[in-house]
């Protein structure tokens, strides 16, 4: 098999809030064009990993090259270039409250390229607008949208620049089953039509099979194995499959 | 690991938290020189600020204009001095009334729609979506807030100021009949410039207070629904708290450059 390209690579990541120790040494690659997916229940600290990727916290020791950039060793305008290469779709999807579906999406736009014509951003809204498959929503407020739709409009907004690395925190949290698996639909297109890289945090098997071609479990603040979703569960460790049956559904494993 | 407190826990953390507020006034102020300024925001803030504290700086002005002048009428009349009502009123109007009253107004108008905003932001993670977006919070949020109040309660201020005068005049002329010119005459005859100077310091100084305070309620709003009702609430209190707080040092410096 030929070298693969590193994309994101962490190396011993530590993090604890007080006394309340989350992360105790974690080391992951992700390679271009892969869905890596880590599965963890919540509160092991899915969220805050994700978060110490992009920036957002420190972390106490530990490294994490991003983009071949190490990102807590830069300047906040150099992190500011590489944070615009990321997308990162939050657990709550994050629209701005006060403003339209189409401000929202031509927000990051505006900002990071003040020039850009306004036909441009037009046209970018319209693309992620169709990516995510919500044109009707273009005028709306976010507080009209569903739960499922404002996911889909958090994912175009960070798709509209269009990111190398998309970054899913828990996409599918709080949906119906079959809204479910249309989010998980809409990953695998969004890497086929942007050829992104992805991180999908998720504590939901059947997205992690769905949507990884590597599966990562977080347990107690270290990643215990990562491997394809079968590899993962073929482990005897007991603290993998009490995952597996404590979230269970039928079928997953077919 | 964690180590013991410094005096006791209570302390250490309000400590904490000074530090973390002085962190905070610092960022922003450093920011506000930095580019990109968000002109649109700041126009946008300002028309927030000013537009929507109008109607009630209106009524509030004109009430008080009106009681301040009734009720002080009979201490004056007792020594046939009701004439000195339009100097009294302005002075009281312009030394203190006009830029205590509006900022009370609005730490309650502004800081709980500014508290209430960013600390939804903040709990919903509008504030960290800002942030992955290379925008920069303090910048593109508390900079224009921050801006917007320092500049819009000297405004309304001098818009209360004008308003509750009014309100004194309509009592005066029902009362002893005084025409507009002389009311004017002898309203501004006592006024001098350090009064009018501390009136604009004061009034500047209490809008750069609610400002700050609000933004930093919201921006370190945690806990979901609650923590936003909680940052409101705060950033209404702690700004009324710091406003009394600056009243009496201003006097204090006030009346030490009158003694000069
Ligand atoms: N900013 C913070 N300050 C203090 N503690 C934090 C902070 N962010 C997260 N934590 C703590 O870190 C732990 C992990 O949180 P995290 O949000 O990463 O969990 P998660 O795995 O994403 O869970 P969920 O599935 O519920 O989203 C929790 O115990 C949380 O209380
Ligand atoms: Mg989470």
């Amino acid at each position: 098999m030929t070298e693969r390209e590193v994309v994101v690579s962490i190396r011993g990541l530590e993090k604890s809030f007080g006394t309340n120790v989350v992360l105790r040494g974690v080391d992951l690659d992700l390679y271009r064009a892969e869905n890596l997916v880590i599965l963890g229940r919540s509160g092991t600290g899915k969220s805050v990993l994700i978060k110490i990727l992009v920036g957002l916290i420190e972390p106490d020791a530990g490294t994490v090259v991003v983009l071949g950039q190490d990102v807590h060793a830069l300047k906040r305008r150099e992190l500011d270039a590489l944070r615009v290469r990321l997308g990162f779709a939050f657990q709550h999807a994050a629209l701005y409250d006060s403003m339209t579906v189409e401000e929202n999406l031509g927000f990051p736009l505006r900002m990071n390229h003040p020039k850009m014509p306004e036909a441009e951003v037009r046209e970018r809204i319209d693309d992620v607008l169709e990516a995510v498959g919500l044109p009707q929503t273009r005028h709306q407020m976010p507080s009209e949208l569903s739960g499922g739709q404002r996911k889909r409009i958090g994912i175009a907004r960070t798709l509209i620049l269009r990111p190398e690395i998309m970054l899913y925190d828990e996409p599918t949290a709080g949906l119906d089953p079959s809204t479910c698996g249309e989010i998980n639909d809409l990953i695998l297109q969004v890497r086929e039509r942007y050829r992104t890289s992805a991180i999908v945090i998720t504590h939901d098997l059947t997205c992690a099979r769905a949507t990884g071609d590597r599966i990562g479990v977080l347990v107690e603040g270290q990643l215990l194995v990562v491997g394809t979703f079968d590899e993962v569960f073929a482990n005897p460790d007991p603290r993998i499959q009490a995952f597996y049956d404590y979230n269970f559904i039928q079928g997953a494993r077919a | 690991m964690a180590e013991p407190p410094l005096f006791s826990a209570r302390i250490d953390r309000q400590l904490a938290g000074v530090h973390a507020f002085s962190a905070f006034v610092a960022a922003t102020l450093v920011s506000t020189a930095r580019r990109p300024f968000y002109a649109n925001e700041i126009l946008q803030q300002c028309y927030e600020v000013g537009v929507r504290t109008l109607p009630l700086a209106t009524l509030t002005g004109l009430i008080t204009g009106m009681v301040f002048t009734e009720q002080s009428r009979p201490s004056l009349a007792s020594f046939g001095a009701t004439s000195w009502l339009p100097s009294l009123v302005t002075l009281a109007l312009v030394r203190s009334l006009a830029p205590l009253v509006t900022a009370l107004v609005c730490a309650g108008k502004v800081g709980s729609s500014i508290g209430a905003e960013l600390g939804s932001m903040k709990v919903t993670e509008q504030i960290e979506a800002l942030t992955v977006s290379a925008v920069n919070p303090i910048k593109y949020l508390v900079v224009t807030r921050t801006i917007a109040t320092t500049f819009m309660v000297p405004v309304l201020t001098a818009y209360f100021g004008f308003v509750a005068f009014l309100g004194a005049y309509f009592n005066v002329r029902s009362h002893e009949g005084t025409s507009w010119i002389a009311f004017v005459k002898n309203g501004f005859g006592s006024l001098d410039v350090l009064d009018v100077g501390s009136a604009v310091v004061r009034a500047v100084v209490f809008g750069f207070t609610i400002g700050i305070i609000a933004c930093w309620s919201g921006v370190s709003a945690t806990h979901g629904t609650q923590g936003v009702g909680r940052a409101a609430n705060g950033a209404v209190v702690q700004s009324m708290l710091a406003i009394f707080v600056l009243e009496i040092l201003i006097v204090q410096v006030i009346s030490l450059v009158r003694s000069l």
